[in-house]
């Protein structure tokens, strides 16, 4: 492969972890807070918000244990062997 | 194009759902900011140094497909044919994508050409590269303005900004985060924008069922509403309805031949905008993978973007007047839009447009990151300016990619004043990938075949798929429906083979010597094997494991709703 610098030296599930951590955050709050009966009546008695922001907050805790569990490791030889990264 | 129509669509997006659109924004600029560190040479630029990891492009490749027209339009298509949309996934995209993986990655990756014209260049020689390389750059830059004018659009309707602000602005951002981090930072945000969509999708079909009272309920109120096409609309077979071809049998060989084979398989492993993406990965063995770990969520995206159109069918008033016959302000391609309006708060409500327009551009960002690639390697660096060193062509590289959104800008003003002409090309150019897969899969297969067969076999298939299109539109032809394209895509097939075979018996084929990696009769086994050890090791990463895989997930799903 090319050389030995690495495009994708930082890690995209740890972005993704904060994303979604952000994301699952507020709408957590909104929908434990703001919900209204209009925006229930609207969704069938589902709080959208709330489901969705729990949800969201699970996905960001997966992506926080896989970096955890198979952490980056930027390869230091400039061709074949690489240390396990992921999956 | 007519996405979108004068009806009420205007969302009531409140401070908060911009704060969410804010955020995904700036993660995206900061993702191009942080990927132009690892930029130090072209490939780097064009392929991400060929570095990534499986799960990152397998994403990539689905999500670069996953933009304006695959949303509005399957989620159209659920809405008025029902469930025989399935098969623009599970017999349109998987079967091919497992055929990519398996037999034609090898060839790509292993032959080490950097671009799908390359290999045209290296099996044919320059006449088909120059046909397709210049047919390909014509068309991705000319799309990727179809796809601002699609975003600006919808921008337009749902918050009320002027066409030309969310023109100016999204091809901003596009540029900025392409041209600084190269295809690298294109593919991390669409990885990113894949997750977006998918909990843009979820709730609404889960909420959307939840409305109808669960699949049950949703049939029910379909047989309600439309007894005399339900049966056709709840059945996946034989699709009269999709392809307009009353036969069942006639209907069933339009999928699978038309659809399932030369469409699909042309898209899928020819268009560079996809496989470019497999072409990035770090290893031959990752780069078999892409697709085939692709294929996994495609197959239940599916689930998740059709049965929400189905549902939006019957839940807004607005569509359900409509699919009545009688006259409404709203089309099929608004069924998305509707069901966002009407089922979500705000705060999702925020998510789901952030997921929108973060497809819209992503779109685009495919579009210009494979046309920089090809006009750079395929057009400036094997015709215009050979033999410069290497940050030559990452500088010109940079450069146009600002040329190409800067095209793409004039593209989507040109659009915005003549719709139907841009839609027109989209289906124009949706018909060189037919022709294209038929020229491969001869080439790969049949050393015989002739570099001058290869030029003209493009040209005359292409041809073909024209003038069956433009016979069709001026009623010379009778399709309805989507058979149309099924029937210009397989005749373009036929033509191509056919005239390719011809022409190949009459010239002089190249020498054995310089088709080996290209041809699968003169190239060694061992160079299409990959390594299997380390981290490519382990039964779950067989590509003929994960392939069975998910041809077998494609079957149950297939005969679940037959």
């Amino acid at each position: 492969m090319s050389g030995n610098k690495r495009a994708g030296l930082f890690d995209l599930r740890g972005v993704l972890a904060l994303l979604f951590g952000v994301y699952g955050f507020v709408l957590t709050v909104m929908g434990i807070a703001t919900t209204s009966q209009e925006d229930l009546d609207r969704a069938g008695g589902i709080n959208v918000n709330l489901w969705m922001g729990v949800g969201m907050l699970g996905a960001a805790l997966l992506f926080a244990l896989w970096v955890r569990w198979r952490p980056l490791t930027v390869p230091t030889e400039e061709t074949g062997e690489r240390a396990p990264e992921d999956a | 194009m007519h996405l979108l129509a004068d009806a009420d669509l205007r969302l009531d997006a409140a401070p908060i759902d911009y704060v969410l659109l804010a955020v995904y924004f700036v993660m995206v600029l900061g993702i191009g900011a942080l990927a132009r560190r690892s930029v130090s040479s072209s490939l780097d630029f064009f392929l991400s140094g060929r570095s990534l990891p499986a799960w990152v492009t397998g994403l990539a490749f689905i999500s670069a497909n996953l933009g304006a027209v695959e949303i509005f339009g399957m989620t159209a298509n659920g809405a008025q044919y029902g469930l025989p949309t399935m098969h623009y996934y599970w017999i349109g995209a998987i079967p091919a994508m497992v055929f990519l993986g398996l037999v034609m990655m090898p060839f790509y990756y292993g032959s080490k050409v950097r671009s799908v014209p390359e290999f045209l260049l290296r099996r044919f020689g320059k006449f088909a590269h120059l046909v397709n390389g210049l047919s390909f750059a014509t068309a991705q830059v000319l799309i990727a303005g179809v796809n601002l004018f699609a975003l600006a659009t919808v921008v337009n309707l749902l918050l009320g900004w002027p066409l030309w602000l969310s023109v100016v602005v999204a091809a901003a951002i596009v540029l900025a985060y392409t041209s600084l981090g190269g295809l690298s930072a294109a593919v991390y945000n669409e990885v990113m924008q894949f997750f977006v969509i998918v909990a843009m999708l979820l709730p609404l079909t889960f909420v959307g069922l939840h409305k109808v009272g669960g699949w049950q309920g949703l049939v029910d109120k379909i047989t309600a509403a439309n007894p005399s096409t339900a049966a056709v609309q709840l059945s996946s077979w034989p699709g009269t309805n999709l392809t307009g071809i009353a036969d069942a049998t006639l209907s069933v060989l339009g999928i699978v031949f038309g659809l399932g084979f030369v469409l699909s398989f042309g898209y899928w492993t020819t268009n560079f905008a996809e496989v470019q993406r497999a072409m990035s990965a770090k290893s031959m063995s990752a780069a078999r993978r892409t697709p085939l770990i692709g294929a996994y969520p495609k197959t239940f995206i599916a689930l998740i973007i059709i049965i929400p159109g189905m549902i939006a069918a019957v839940l807004v008033p607005e569509l359900a007047a409509l699919k009545q016959g009688q006259s409404s302000d709203v089309t099929y391609n608004n069924a998305i839009l509707l069901l966002i309006r009407d089922l979500l708060p705000n705060g999702m409500l925020g998510i789901a447009i952030t997921g929108l327009l973060a497809a819209f551009m992503a779109g685009m960002a495919a579009n210009v990151s494979s046309f920089n690639t090809v006009f750079t390697y395929d057009l400036w660096q094997a015709y215009v300016r050979k033999d410069k060193p290497d940050d030559y062509y990452l500088r010109v590289g940079r450069l146009v990619t600002v040329v190409g959104c800067v095209v793409a800008i004039g593209t989507a003003f040109i659009a915005s004043s003549f719709n139907n002409i841009m839609d027109y090309l989209q289906t124009l150019f949706g018909f060189f990938n037919a022709p294209l897969f038929a020229t491969f899969i001869l080439g790969m297969f049949w050393k015989r075949m002739t570099p001058l067969a290869g030029g003209l076999g493009l040209i005359a298939g292409t041809g073909t798929a024209v003038t069956i299109d433009v016979l069709n539109r001026n009623d010379v032809l009778h399709l309805a429906g989507q058979g149309a394209s099924f029937v210009a895509a397989s005749a373009a097939f036929v033509v191509d083979i056919a005239l390719s075979v011809v022409v190949s018996l009459l010239t002089r084929p190249k020498p054995d010597s310089e088709l080996v990696g290209l041809v699968w009769s003169l190239t060694p086994r061992d160079q299409l094997r990959h390594d299997d050890t380390g981290e490519n090791a382990g039964w779950y990463r067989k590509p003929v494991v994960l392939a069975g895989g998910v041809l077998a997930i494609t079957l149950v799903l297939n005969i679940v709703f037959w």
